[in-house]
Parts: C-alpha cells; structure tokens; sequence
C-alpha cells in the first residue's frame, strides 16, 4: 500500500478524496433505490466499490483535458464536476438533465467539462480518445484525453487498434483500464490469456503500470506520474487499476457467476473503509466530522432528488432535435 | 416489489430473511425474489422495524405492490417495503379507427391510379372505358381520350357481351392453355353400391334433406385428394405449393351465362348433408351475391360437373394457379359386364386433367382409382 | 481515351478537391490506409503526401474502427476529417465507429457535440474484384438517422461535393463508385456547384422517369439515348443525395411523366429503390399510370468472371427493356 507521504497528500486534501467518493457511493445508491421504484429506467450500472479510481484519476486531471468513460460512468461524470442535479436528471430523464434527457444514465456529457460521455459499446471509447489526442496534438494543445474502460474492453479489437494508433502516433492518451475482474458475468480467467491487463501494452510499447484500485491515494499518484509521463514524453500511459465492484453487473443480475464470500473479501478493502479507517488510526477523522460529511452529501443528494423530480419532460414535439445539426431531416 | 429492470414486470417472492418485529436497517437483504434471470437479493432502503410481512413465500408479485410493511418511525403503516407506487398503467387513448370494410366485386375494373384520378374529376364512369393497357388496364391515355372524345379507337364504349367476368375466363383459360402442360385420364366408375346406399339413406330423410348423388361424388374425391397432394395446390413461380387443406373449387353456371368456381372448404371434413348443404348455399350466393373473397381465392383444386347438361365425359381446362381438375360425367344406367354377364348398371365418368410439370399419369391414375374404391364403400363416406 | 487538356477525370476531380480542401483550411487532414506513400488505392491522393507532408496526409494502419473512430474523436476534437475507406465492404470492420458513435453522438449529448467528419469510400462492381471488394451497401449508411450520405455520380459533383460536405457540421458518407474513377469530362466549372443534398435532372422527358444515383448513371444515360430512339422520352433523376432524399424532385417528376424506373445497383432485396419505391407511392400514388419497376442487382454476391459479373449487374439493355415494358412497347 502505497503510503500517503508525498507533498500533496495533507489531511483536507485526504478529507476531500474521501468526501468525494462518499458523493459518488450515496449518490449511485439513491439511483439503486430510485430505479426500484421505477424513477430510473434503461439500464443502471453501478460503480460502487470502483470510486477511488475517478475520483483518484481526476485529480490529476487538469480542466482543458478531455475524459471519455464507459457506461459505468456516474463516478467519473461527479468526480469531473458535473453537477449532480444535472446527472440525477439525466438518470429521469429530464429536459434539464447533462444529456438532455436523451442518453440516460448510460450517456452522460458535458461539453463544458471536456466530458465526452459514457459510451455503451465495450472499448467504442478507445479511437474516439485517440481522434481526440490526435487532433489537439495537430493543434498543438498541451492536453491529454483520459479514456477509461473496463478490462472486458482488452478483448475487443477496437481496444488493439487504438493502442496502436496512440503508440504509433505519440498521442496523449491517458489509457485508464478499471479491472474489476468480470465483464458482465465472465471472469478474466475465462476471457483472457494475458491477464495482466497493463502488460497487453507493452507489446504496442506503451509505458504501463498496474495499480491498486481500491487505494485512492494510490491511483491518484500513479495517474499523476502518468500525465507527467505524458506531458513530457509525449505518448501514451496505460494504467491498470485493480478493482472490484460490490453490486451486480446491473440492476437486473442475480450474480450467479460469483460467491458472497468473494465479494465480501473485497468489500473489507473498500475504498471508502480503507481510507476511513486509515484516518481514524492517524487520528485525522473524528466521527462528527464524518458525520457531517455524511449530512452534507446526503442533503445533496436530496436536492437532486428534488430537483429531477420538479424537473420537465422535454415535449415530443420536438422528437426529431439534434439528428442534425440545427433540424432534423 | 421492486424493478430489478426494465423487462421485469413481476416477481415471485421466494423466501424471507426477516420476520415481523425484526429490526431492519438499509442495505439489509431482506427478501430473495426469483426472477427470469435467476434469484436477487431484495435490499431494503429505509432503516425501522419490520411491522408486517405481506406476502407469503411462492407468491408471484407484480411490480410495485407492497410486500412488506416497516416501521421506519416516520411513514404511516401499509406503506411497502419497496416504498414504490404501483406504476402508472399507459393505457392507450386511442381509439380504433377502423377503416371500412372493402369492397370486394366480381367486375372490379383495372386502372392506374393516375387514370381513376382523372376518369374521377372528368366524371366518367371506368365501366365505360376500355383499356389499353396491360390486361386491358385503363391508364390515363384512354380517359383523356374520353375527355376529348376525339380518339374513337382509344375509348369506344365496352361491347356489352364482353362482360369482366368473360374477360377474366379468357385471360385465365388461354393462361392454362398456353403455359400448362395437361394430361388427361379418365375412367368409368360403377355407382351402383353408391346408389342404393343413397337410396336408403334418403329413404329415412325428409324431402329437403335428401343427398344428390353428387354430393357422394365431390366428398369421394375431396376425401381422395387426402392421399394425393400433387393435384391439390398451386403452381406459382416455377413451384408447386401444395395446399394444406382440401378446399374444392366447384364450377357453377350463371343463368346469364359465364360461370362461378366458389370454394367447398375444407370439403373433405364436411359430412354429407354438411356438404349437400354447403353446395345448396354457394349455388344460392353465386347467383345472388355474398360469396366471401376467400371462397373465390384458396380452392388448390377445381371439379366440374357437366353432367346436368347430359355430358358423358369432361375433359377439363386447368384453372391457374391450380393444378388439376376433376370433371364429373353424367351417372346413367348402362351395359356393364359383371362376372361375364352383361349389367345395367349406374355408371359415372370421371375425368382427370391434370398438370404435368407436378405429376405424371401414373400418379393419376392412383387418383383416380381412390376415388373409384372410396364409391364402392359408401357408407365410410 | 486518353484525356487531353480538354478534360479531366473523376479521379483527378476528386484529387482536385482534396487538394483545395487541404489548401483550404488548416484542420482538414485525409486519413486512411496507403492514401500518403501509395498514392491511394484508387490513385485518388496521388502527390498529395508531398504538398501537404505526413501530418495531413496520414497513412494508418489496417484498423478500420481504430482510425474511423480517431477521424470521428478528431472531428469532436476541432479538426474537419476526411477519413478514407478503400472499400465499402471494409466499412463494415467500422460499422461500429460509424453508426454507434459519428451517427448517435449529437443525438445522445442533447445536441452538445457536432460531428464534422467525412468518410469517403469506393463502392461498386464492374472490376472482376469478386464478392469482397465490389458491393454496393450505400443503402445500409442511408438508413441511419444522424448520417448524410452522398453519391457524386459526375465528374462536377466529384469535384464539388467534398467541399459541401466539409462544410457540414455532421458526419457524412460520400460513396465514389469504382467504375466512375476513369469517367472524363471537361474541366468543371464554378456554375456547375449544385446543393449538396438537393437531386437534379441528368436529361428532361415527359415519357417516363429513370430515377439513378452514383455509378448507375452513365448506363442509364446510355438506355435513355436508347429510347429515345424507340420514341420514348425519358427522364434521368440523378438522386446525388441518398441520405436525406430529395422527395420532391422525385415526387415533381413522377407528377410529369407518370412513369418510372428505378435503377440501383445494390440488391432488391430491402433497397434504395425500394424505398424510393415506397415514397412514390406514399406521397404520389395518384400520379401513377403505371407500377413502379426497379431494376437492381441480381440476389448474389458478385462472382468473379466478367460475364457472370455483367450478368448480376443492372445494364442499359435491362433498363430499356424495363422501360419500354412501362411504356407499353415492349
């Protein structure tokens, strides 16, 4: 475990990483509430257990870089700053929602953010963030494109392709692989003859890391490190966070692939508990002020709530907007 | 019950992990529902005291109605445990718009879309034209021709004796003749054990239930087709479609001439009054109208019986896409020998003409011999 | 036939308008596989490379959904793409970048991101390049909403659609049949620069209607000579636009003649001209004098043998055998 000792690391920011994930966590079970009661339709793919790598990996993000997510991308959507009354209508499906109301939860962006969305078909990101490095490298931009993907991604061709590309061209692609160990239902045992995800790069002579995903402070450094890499060398990073998610592949999954005791084992090292429990032995956290943080995030959460709830449907009058740019035809 | 997804609409409560008075805290599992996927942990999101259990193990529950009652301290009782409404049900507000029923008849006349849009504004009736086109289809040159009333060679008025229905045997008896390879055969049948059981049959029915005999003649060829599908269908484009049910089409005149092939369905089901019956109908709604479109379209076989006219042998026109058609000669009392001896007996002619490029003569000749062994055993008929 | 200073080729049109596009504006980039150091499959970029250098005129790798998906990641990123497939049939290893991501993007963002991209690809048959290289799936593009797809099927249009297109704030698909690549004409000028999604009249008739797009148009310019020979006055409606159609031409040209014709060369089966097909008789039914007729291609994968391959394809003796049917003269 990588300890928290480098010049950044100081209890608030330490206190915020934590606040930040506790957002992510209330807010996405809220949604898993919320879909039960049928507020929230579609498909809902949780990130619980996963929120140390968006919230990790943004922080060494600047504002004019770009993120391209999966369709697990709640976590990132918050962590980047998109406002939660803005996601939580989006998951209703309202008019005020980041999208619109059109994607979903599985399509949330952001122009203003540089957040190109959550993109539903496995590695579908990958060329997009290449095109995205490629064009601010022809444009001389400082800027790196963070694309996140599961490790179920490694398997598809789109995932090769776009390594190659960033590689061959010297792009400044942040490559950030979340390997939670199952895509859908299939164990990386099953899918993969190389299952150390980051090292599939090297053979396209990426620089390359594996990291441990449920330490936030672990993958903050290491994403750090990465856009360092990036900035100055030039190419691309690939980062492996090794992680796990607590609930189901999405809401409608009854997780035959999987035992409880399994899940148990990594809930125990979750990254909210990890880092709560670190700051508690240090004597950094008090239980009122987690209790607070509890409070301000719950009554966050209860805003968006509101607001998505008081939010309009758009009309279907106007069904056919944005085929095209300004009309439909 | 909560939505576990969107394709779920109900699930089947399979066990409970709490009981009544149970204190429940959110997160807890509380419940498994089976569902089409397989058994799901039921979370609960509120934090009190299970107050009641409202649905036994093995229930099947539909989306959004209470299962549970908690006591969270703060929600009156009977709220559910899901806490969910039931949905709203999207009933449709539409109502049905029904467009009216077409109509369907005999002298439909052909014309583009274009020419019945013309012949429309001018007002000239299309029964009054004669096309040019193909099948004799009106197009817009011959209503503009009426229009002008210039061009007598375009749009002379229609020949009375040129009815549709004669233009529509025409082109279809010169279709058969011209693409159907026929084959004919034909063989004299000895009704004499089909008689008398018709006689005493009818001994015991009242005037107007009695049978014709050719009523025992069409169910012993329907019946006879069951084991001869190559003659009951229809050949369309380059392939024989064998029908899969025997409806025969049978041929009846019309007093001003022309005649009418209405459909017998499913002849070979019907008993012999049933089938008596159904040919007094179609006979009455041919000549008076109401035949139904699908008895006019789906017979995979055509009989025709000339033997009212005193006919002693048919030898029949296939009816495209048909196959094969069955011609009934007249029964009449004539020699025929019978262990050496010379009879009088009731004989019928039965005539095949069939269609070659789907069965050949020997096949035809099994046809005809069913039939023939179906008439000596009357009464399984 | 070899050109002279009098005329020009589509190839060289085409090459013409890259080369302006690229002059043009800094943000335009062509992108494909061999369009630098080969020169392109089709000769299209041939001396591009050494004008505008390795940056803009880039060569990929065989990664169709890779590079499709860079040119729409760079098109979200501020440049103007002009991404080349060699073939339609190698589109489908792209199909996912083209339809799931350029197509759905705007849409799904609620209109905060514009996908500036152009994809050009070779589609048809006619070069004995057998069942892998010769179809002819514009109809596939054309169905999806968020796509524009184009046909340019002279010389003109190859030198002037590219433009349009790049001016587009939306991904389109230009589809160069192979059998265009070697056509010549006289250089084309300014005046010659239509709309890009409007159809336009190739010849007037009042007889009947020949309604075409792409590389069927020479072959049925050839059938209308033809026929007017045989005293029947067609019409030629070169479609140019597949994705969205111009209904109105074809529906004012049925309203003239009546008639028509249909000739695509993709299959029958679920086609362009069925849906055109379909138009006709939503939106002019009472016009008809007589039933639609297409003539398509035959329902197989194109074999190799040139004769067998002629034979699938639709030519100017079908179409004029096909008209003269509907003009009741055959």
């Amino acid at each position: 475990m990588t300890q928290p000792d480098k010049p950044h690391i100081n209890r608030s920011h330490l206190i915020k990483l934590l606040q930040e994930m506790i957002r992510i966590r209330r807010f996405e079970e809220r949604c898993a509430e919320l879909y039960t009661q049928q507020k929230i339709r579609g498909f809902l793919h949780l990130y619980i257990g996963e929120e140390a790598i968006a919230v990790g990996c943004n922080q060494a993000l600047e504002p004019e870089d770009a993120l391209l997510c999966t369709y697990r991308e709640h976590g990132h959507a918050l962590a980047r700053g998109l406002s939660m009354a803005a996601v939580m209508a989006e998951m209703y499906g309202k008019q005020s929602g980041c999208s619109g109301g059109r994607g979903g939860s599985m399509h949330l962006f952001d122009n203003s953010k540089r957040f190109y969305g959550g993109n539903a078909i496995v590695a579908g990101g990958l060329p997009l963030a290449v095109g995205l490095a490629l064009a601010d490298k022809m444009q001389q931009r400082n800027r790196i494109t963070a694309c996140f993907f599961g490790e179920g991604a490694a398997a598809e061709g789109e995932f090769h392709e776009s390594l190659n590309l960033a590689a061959l061209w010297k792009l400044p692609v942040l490559f950030i692989c979340e390997n939670n160990l199952y895509a859908m239902g299939t164990a990386l045992s099953l899918s993969e003859s190389e299952q150390d995800i980051y090292r599939k790069a090297e053979g396209y002579k990426i620089p390359s890391l594996a990291v441990d995903g449920m330490n936030v402070v672990a993958v903050e450094e290491a994403a750090r490190n990465a856009c360092t890499s990036i900035r100055t060398a030039g190419g691309p990073f690939f980062l492996e966070c090794r992680t796990y998610r607590f609930r189901a592949h999405s809401m409608f999954d009854s997780q035959l692939y999987r035992d409880k005791a399994e899940i148990e084992t990594w809930r125990e090292k979750g990254p909210i508990v990890q880092l709560t429990n670190w700051l508690r032995d240090y004597h950094q956290l008090q239980d009122p002020e987690l209790a607070e943080i509890e409070q301000v995030v719950e009554d966050e959460v209860e805003a968006a709530v509101v607001t998505a709830e008081n939010a309009d449907f758009e009309k279907v009058a106007t069904l056919t907007r944005d085929v095209y740019t300004g009309g439909s035809s | 019950m909560p939505s576990f997804g969107a394709d779920m609409d109900s699930g089947l409560l399979q066990e409970w992990l709490v009981k009544q008075g149970d204190p429940v805290s959110k997160g807890d599992i509380v419940a498994v529902i089976e569902t089409h996927k397989g058994a799901i942990d039921m979370e609960v999101f509120q934090s009190g005291t299970v107050r009641a259990l409202l649905v036994e193990p093995g229930t099947r529950v539909k989306v959004g109605m209470p299962i549970a009652d908690i006591d969270d301290g703060a929600s009156a009782p009977a709220s559910g445990a899901s806490a969910s409404e039931p949905a709203p049900q999207h009933t449709s507000d539409k109502t049905a718009v029904s467009t009216p029923a077409l109509q369907r008849s005999q002298d439909r006349v052909k014309a583009s879309p274009l020419a019945r849009r013309l012949a429309e504004n001018a007002a000239i009736p299309l029964q009054d034209l004669q096309g040019s086109g193909p099948d004799g289809a009106i197009i817009a040159v011959d209503v503009n021709a009426a229009i002008a009333g210039s061009d007598p060679g375009a749009a002379v008025p229609k020949p009375p004796d040129r009815s549709a229905m004669r233009q529509a045997i025409d082109a279809a008896m010169t279709r058969s003749n011209r693409e159907i390879p026929h084959y004919y055969l034909a063989t004299t049948i000895d009704l004499q054990a089909a008689s008398q059981w018709l006689a005493a049959f009818n001994l015991e029915q009242e005037p107007d239930q009695q049978l014709l005999i050719t009523v025992l003649l069409h169910k012993a060829v329907a019946v006879a087709l069951r084991d001869n599908p190559e003659f009951n269908g229809f050949y369309i484009e380059n392939h024989f479609q064998p029908s899969p049910d025997i409806h025969l089409a049978t041929a009846i005149s019309l007093r001003g001439g022309g005649l009418i092939t209405p459909a017998i369905r499913y002849a070979d089901q019907l008993t012999l009054p049933e089938m008596m019956d159904k040919m007094r109908d179609l006979t009455l709604r041919v000549r008076r109208g109401g035949l139904r479109s699908s008895e006019m379209s789906d017979a995979g076989i055509t009989v025709s019986g000339m033997g009212e006219r005193g006919v002693e042998t048919v030898f029949g026109v296939i009816y495209p896409p048909q196959v094969a058609i069955i011609g009934l000669g007249k029964p009449e009392l004539r020699p025929w020998v019978i262990d050496n001896t010379v009879q009088a007996r009731l004989l019928v002619n039965i005539s095949l003409a069939a269609d070659h490029r789907v069965s050949d003569g020997r096949q035809g000749a099994k046809l005809l011999r069913s039939i023939n062994k179906l008439l000596q055993q009357p009464e399984c008929l | 036939m070899a050109a002279d200073t009098e005329t020009i080729s589509y190839r060289e049109a085409v090459r013409l308008a890259l080369q302006e596009a690229l002059r043009s504006d800094s943000r335009v980039f062509l992108m494909g596989e061999d369009v630098g150091h080969y020169g392109g499959c089709y000769a299209v970029s041939k001396g591009l490379l050494d004008e505008f250098g390795e940056q803009r005129v880039r060569d990929t790798p065989l990664s169709e959904s890779g590079f499709v998906g860079a040119g729409v990641g760079a098109a979200l990123g501020g440049m103007r793409p002009i991404v080349e497939v060699m073939t339609v049939n190698f589109s489908l290893l792209a199909l996912d970048q083209i339809v799931n991501n350029a197509a759905t993007i705007r849409h799904m963002s609620g209109g905060q991101f514009s996908v500036p991209l152009v994809i050009r690809m070779a589609t048809g048959a006619g070069k004995q390049l057998a069942a892998q290289h010769s179809h002819s799936l514009e109809c596939w593009y054309a169905h999806v909403p968020g796509l524009k797809v184009l046909a340019p099927a002279t010389i003109a249009d190859a030198r002037y659609m590219l433009a349009l297109a790049l001016e587009d704030p939306d991904p389109v698909v230009i589809f160069e049949h192979v059998m265009l690549y070697n056509e010549l004409a006289p250089p084309p000028v300014e005046s010659d620069r239509l709309p890009m999604d409007k159809a336009t009249l190739r010849r007037s008739g009042n007889d009947l209607t020949l309604i075409t797009y792409g590389g069927s148009l020479p072959k049925v310019l050839q059938a209308a000579e033809q026929l007017s020979q045989s005293g029947i006055d067609a019409e030629v409606l070169d479609l140019r636009c597949l994705r969205p159609l111009d209904t109105t031409a074809i529906v004012a040209s049925v309203a003239r003649t009546h008639r028509v014709v249909i000739i695509d060369e993709g299959w029958r089966t679920g086609s362009l001209a069925g849906e055109i097909s379909a138009i006709i008789m939503e939106q002019a039914f009472w016009e008809l004098d007589a039933p639609v007729v297409r003539v398509c291609s035959k329902e197989v994968p194109i074999p190799y043998p040139e004769h067998l391959e002629q034979a699938v394809l639709p030519q100017p003796e079908d179409i004029v055998n096909a008209a003269k049917q509907l003009a009741g003269l055959a």
